[in-house]
Formats: C-alpha cells, structure tokens, sequence
C-alpha cells in the first residue's frame, strides 16, 4: 500500500501541470523589467538622460539573470526537484535577452551608431571589451541552447557551456570598471557569484574524490 | 522667492536653460544615495534651518555665523552658468547667490593663507549614505582652491537656483559653483570654510589620486583615465537626441581664468 503523504509530497515536487505553471509565471515575471524599460522609453519618464539609464537598468537585469541561472543547477540538486532543470535555459535565455538590449541601446543611443569611435572605445575602456565579450558567450551559448544543437554537439556541448562561468566573472568586471565611488552592487553580486561558482568547484572536488575511493576499491 | 540682481558679460550664458524639474532630480550628492534620483527622493526632509558657518583657519576674523545673519547684508545676484560633470554630462543652471570673493574678503585671510578648504555637513542621521560601508568615501565631503582660483570673480558661492531657494539635492542651503572646474569641486551644504597655507585634502582625490586631481579645471584635452573628456552631453537628452557636443577648455571660460594657469603643466596638475 502506498503511504498516502509520500505521494502527495511526490506529486506537487513532481506534478508536470504545476510546474508548466510555475514555469510559465516565471517566464511571465522575468518580461517584467521589460515592460517598465519599454514604458519609460516611450513615455519619456527615465529622466533627464533616458539613455543612461536603460543601459544602467537592461545592464542590471542581465546581471541579475545571469546570477538566477547559475543558481538553479545548486538548487535543483540541494532540493532534489528536477523539473527545476529547464529553468536554467530559459532564465540564460533571458540574461541574453536583457545583455542584447543593454548592448543595443550602448550602440544606438550612447554610440549613436558612431562605429569609428568603437575602436577607441575598445582600446582605452577595456570594460567595453569585456562586456563585449560576456555578451558575445551569452550569444554563442543563446545559439546553442535548442534542443536539436545540444544533440548535434553532443559531449561538447557541455564544455562549451561551461564558459557560462567566464561570462560571470567578465559581467561582474564589467560592473566594478565603472565604480565611481558605490560598491554595493559589486559586493552584492561578486558575494553571490563567488558562491554559486564555490559550488562547482567544491562539486567537482568532492566528485573526483569520491571516484578515486570507488577505482580504488 | 529671493531677489537677484541679474549680471551679464561671462556671468551670463546665453544657452538653453536646463528645465528646473532635470536640475533638481538629476543629482550627484552621494550622502544622500548613488542613483542620480536619490538626493531629490531621499534629501527632502534635510535639515537646514537654523544653519551655521564656521569661518576659520588662516584669518584676521574667524567667525561662526549664522547663515541668516550672514545673508542679510547681502546683495544677491543671479549668474546662468554652464556645469560641466567629471562623468561627462553638463547643465546650464541660473544660480543665485554671491561671489565667494565676497566672503574671503570679509573674513581678512592673513599671509599665510594660500588655500581655502570647504567641508559639507557630517550629520549621518541624515545623510544616511555617511553611514554606508559601500561608499568609500571618507566623509564629510572635502574641497578646496587656492588663493587666487577662490578670488576670481566667477567663484560664486549659491543660495538658489531659478529664482528660488537652493532644493536639498542641490546644496542647500549654501554651496559653491565654481563653473571652470568639474562639477565635484562644487562643494554642497558648507558647514566649514577655513583658510590654509598648504594644500588641503579633497575628497574626490583622497579616494582615487590618479583619477581625481586637485584642480580638476575643465580639460578635453586631458582624459580621465577610464572615459574621454573631448564631449559632454547636455542634458536634458532624449533618446533620439543625444545633446551631444564639444567639451570646451576651462568650461569655455578660458579668456577669464587661462591667466590663474599660466605656466602650469595641465596634464600634471589635472
């Protein structure tokens, strides 16, 4: 006989419809900052230099969602909730989303599509540069997220993303090259990456660890 | 509302004003918060009445005053001047207030005073970024100019703006403007005002030298060393208009106050 609180536990960690929904509302939430970047955009109520502020703001986000898809592999395996899984992508599909936008409004409204100016952009503000790169990882590993590419590159596909770490660590750079005098984001954020990537190391530590005792028995 | 004289010639620009509403939400007053909004939404119930300014250091009259009784012998005068920040945005601002020329003449500096230092109010309670361990800042705020840069008729220590009372965010209820220089040299909410003979400790410089100098004047042609100094936008801009233009040398008050730099290497003493 099956103990009737098992399976009601089992069911709501397990439940396919609840966690479509939960995923959904998630989906719904992370367009949030969106809809308020798009409102002050059209409406003109981002002060008085709107482009500075959607690049601070769509900058922020990607950050943020950055920070929630690496914490959802820990969370997953701390909680023992699989359906938690599919997150991951879709929460990096939306730092992407917010890094593009961040990308978009440097080139159109603070460059103004002045592309000359790039080059010295890159050579005498390197956080250009490494927010670039950052940006461009989360496009590769964007591009590689669809199901049909994590097939055709196989074993590969998990090294590539692991680079998902050096994106981390380039944004994080990014963020602090710009201090002025504030360290609350950089500590706020640098906290929880350093964190989630303790995770992995001591993930990876303890793995190795524990397939040394099984060769060696 | 405060009467002003008004004055024309390099105490008068004739540029479009930048809209009160942008003067006074867009602010950089880190005691009050790091966001350009916070001063004006966290400043509101800032504490200026009564208010006291102690005149000190290197002079035949220091003296405590009261910033009424001080005011009041005054004759105010209104000067629009352009404002040009570090992090490369500028304002054109119609100030009121009087020139600090005023003020040092009234304290008699003696032979030893070669600079004058400024400090802003200390008060935590309410200047909760005092508090913060994330604002690196050793507080309170520091600034200074020497002798000659505090003289010069363009130096002008404000009460208001637009015909108005200074607003919290913007410095109330005294603060200086020193329109050659970045905007960090234009000390907010002074409390202290003493004549030294060596040079004094600023704020901006303490945190980061290589950054921050002394001097600070206006220079497109001396970068700071993370962003270009050659263009400014002024704001207000929209998204489709970027108010983007020349940084001009000294702020563009070049012809008034090139003579106080003369033989100075600018690139050295930024």
């Amino acid at each position: 006989m099956v103990n009737a609180k098992t399976t009601g536990q089992l069911s709501w960690r397990r439940n396919p419809a609840l966690w479509k929904w939960i995923r959904r509302l998630i989906w719904w939430s992370a367009c949030v900052p969106f809809v308020f970047q798009l409102y002050g955009a059209v409406f003109n109520t981002l002060g008085a230099d709107p482009a500075k502020e959607l690049a601070l703001d769509t900058g922020r986000w990607a950050l943020r969602f950055l920070l929630l898809c690496l914490a959802v592999t820990p969370l997953r395996e701390l909680t023992g909730i699989a359906q938690l899984a599919p997150l991951r992508r879709t929460l990096g599909l939306f730092s992407l989303f917010y890094a593009s936008l961040h990308l978009l409004v440097y080139a159109l409204f603070l460059l103004e599509l002045r592309w000359f100016e790039i080059g010295d952009d890159i050579l005498e503000r390197p956080y250009i540069t490494v927010g670039f790169t950052a940006w461009l990882i989360l496009a590769v590993l964007g591009a590689t997220s669809p199901k049909r590419m994590v097939r055709l590159l196989g074993r590969r596909w998990r090294t590539l993303h692991k680079l998902v770490y050096l994106a981390g660590v380039l944004a994080l750079l990014h963020l602090i090259w710009i201090i002025r005098s504030d360290i609350s984001q950089a500590v706020i954020y640098g906290t929880i990456l350093i964190v989630l990537l303790s995770y992995r190391v001591l993930n990876h530590f303890k793995k190795r660890a524990a397939k040394a005792q099984t060769t060696r028995i | 509302n405060i009467e002003a004289a008004e004055r024309g010639g390099a105490f008068w620009t004739n540029e479009a004003l930048t809209p009160y509403q942008d003067v006074v939400t867009y602010n950089n007053f880190y005691e009050f918060g790091m966001d350009k909004g916070d001063p004006s939404r966290y400043a509101q119930e800032f504490e200026v009445d009564p208010w006291s300014i102690e005149i000190a250091g290197e002079c035949d009259n220091p003296a405590t005053y009261h910033l009424e009784d001080f005011l009041k012998p005054q004759q105010l005068e209104e000067r629009i001047y352009r404002l040009r920040c570090v992090e490369r945005w500028s304002m054109v601002i119609p100030w009121v207030g009087f020139p600090l020329a005023d003020l040092i003449k009234k304290a008699q500096p003696n032979s030893k005073a070669k600079y004058v230092a400024f400090e802003t109010l200390l008060d935590p309670d309410q200047m909760p970024a005092q508090n913060s361990r994330f604002a690196i800042i050793d507080w309170p705020y520091r600034e200074g100019l020497r002798m000659d840069e505090a003289m010069h008729p363009l130096a002008f220590l404000a009460v208001g703006l637009y015909g108005d009372y200074l607003p919290p965010q913007n410095g109330a209820p005294i603060r200086l403007v020193v329109p050659w220089k970045y905007g960090f040299k234009s000390i907010k909410s002074i409390v202290r005002i003493r004549f030294t003979e060596t040079e004094p400790q600023t704020a901006w410089n303490m945190l980061q030298p290589q950054e921050y100098g002394f001097y600070a004047n206006v220079n497109p042609n001396v970068h700071h060393p993370r962003w270009r100094q050659d263009m400014e936008t002024r704001l207000p801009r929209t998204l489709f208009s970027s108010g983007r233009q020349e940084t001009l040398m000294f702020n563009g008050y070049g012809d008034q106050v090139g003579h106080l730099y003369e033989g100075m290497d600018l690139a050295r003493n930024f």
